[in-house]
């Protein structure tokens, strides 16, 4: 049995918020995703992405922003894995 | 440096401030173009760090000639002022069905620099088709504080520019911008040349700012973009607001208040 992962980034903690970046990871070797290889996401929301059979198997915390830096910007927050088996 | 009277508007300025980068589409001459893809054929000696851009790149060198464009010295006045320095330069090959793109990063390591920035020059000395793997930009992403590649789980961002341009296009990008040369799917080599140049003088008003009140310069400002997620995208904002206030020198502009909202302590000092 071997894994597909699929990488979702949400617009906002909610699973069903529309996705903002996507990356993919192929163990069955049948495609090769890569850095800057489509403009289109694969759904148009986390939850969009269970309904076709990935399973969610984790999810960002929501972690208050440290003391001093509140309003600076870094990583994408929301970030929800998936996986299929085949 | 040539001065000219290409000169950044403020609007162009915004935009910078904004998006991260500029683009100017094929203002290198074809016999330019020719003379630097022989000279990165050839190979490019590598320069010390942060010397004069004059001593860098004697007169009648392709990189000179490049850098002397009216409206490549234009946009380089503005933001990086008269007399930049070199910081490094590089030619940067994507080989023919190559297989693998860079990861997305930022160069360097994690610059935490608010007040300033350095400005990196890239060259496409020949057309970029979809194909060739041409350079991936997340627009907006310059002022995201991370170190080089750690940014390198994300393949794809809503709203990412994966550049094609005509021969002779030139990129001007702040320092801190998300980006990775793509996959090069074709059967043909992709050049591009890379300039980073160091501020040596205030970057304040340096461009031209007959324009400043004009209301385009706040809608370039208030842009958002479609990967950045709701909550952060008004962060981001913000801290435009931080740069456009170090660009102009004027501590008072704001954009919807939220600056002056959350800085106002009414009988407090500190």
């Amino acid at each position: 049995m071997k894994q597909r992962v699929l990488v979702l980034y949400l617009s906002s903690s909610a699973l069903d918020d529309r996705v903002v970046g996507w990356a993919s990871y192929d163990g069955t070797g049948r495609t090769k995703p890569t850095t800057g290889d489509g403009d289109d996401p694969p759904y148009v929301t986390g939850v969009d992405a269970l309904r076709d059979g990935w399973r969610l198997f984790q999810a960002s915390q929501l972690i208050p922003p440290y003391p001093g830096h509140e309003y600076d910007t870094s990583f994408l927050k929301h970030e929800f894995f998936f996986e299929k088996l085949e | 440096m040539t001065t000219t009277s290409h000169l950044l508007s403020s609007v162009l300025m915004a935009r910078f401030a904004a998006q991260g980068f500029l683009r100017l589409d094929a203002v290198v001459p074809d016999d330019l173009n020719s003379a630097a893809i022989e000279a990165m054929e050839r190979g490019i000696p590598g320069v010390p760090h942060g010397i004069p851009l004059d001593v860098a790149f004697p007169a009648g060198s392709f990189a000179r000639r490049l850098v002397d464009l009216p409206p490549v010295a234009g946009a380089l006045r503005g933001l990086v002022g008269p007399d930049p320095a070199v910081d490094h330069l590089a030619v940067h090959v994507r080989e023919p069905n190559e297989g693998s793109a860079q990861p997305l990063h930022g160069d360097a390591i994690i610059d935490t620099r608010r007040d300033t920035f350095d400005v990196q020059l890239m060259y496409y000395p020949h057309e970029v088709t979809p194909d060739m793997g041409g350079t991936l930009l997340v627009p907006g992403s310059h002022l995201r504080l991370t170190n080089e590649s750690d940014t390198g789980r994300y393949q794809n961002l809503l709203g990412q520019v994966r550049l094609t341009c005509p021969a002779g296009t030139v990129l001007l990008l702040h320092h801190g911008i998300w980006h990775g040369g793509r996959r090069n799917d074709s059967d043909r080599r992709r050049y591009m040349f890379k300039i980073r140049f160091n501020p040596t003088a205030p970057q304040v008003r340096l461009w031209d700012t007959d324009d400043l009140d004009d209301p385009a310069v706040r809608a370039e400002l208030s842009t958002t973009f479609p990967w950045y997620e709701y909550a952060t995208g008004r962060l981001e904002v913000y801290n435009r607001i931080a740069l456009w206030r170090t660009l102009t020198g004027d501590d008072t502009f704001d954009i919807e208040h939220w600056a002056t909202r959350v800085h106002n302590r009414p009988g407090r000092t500190a």
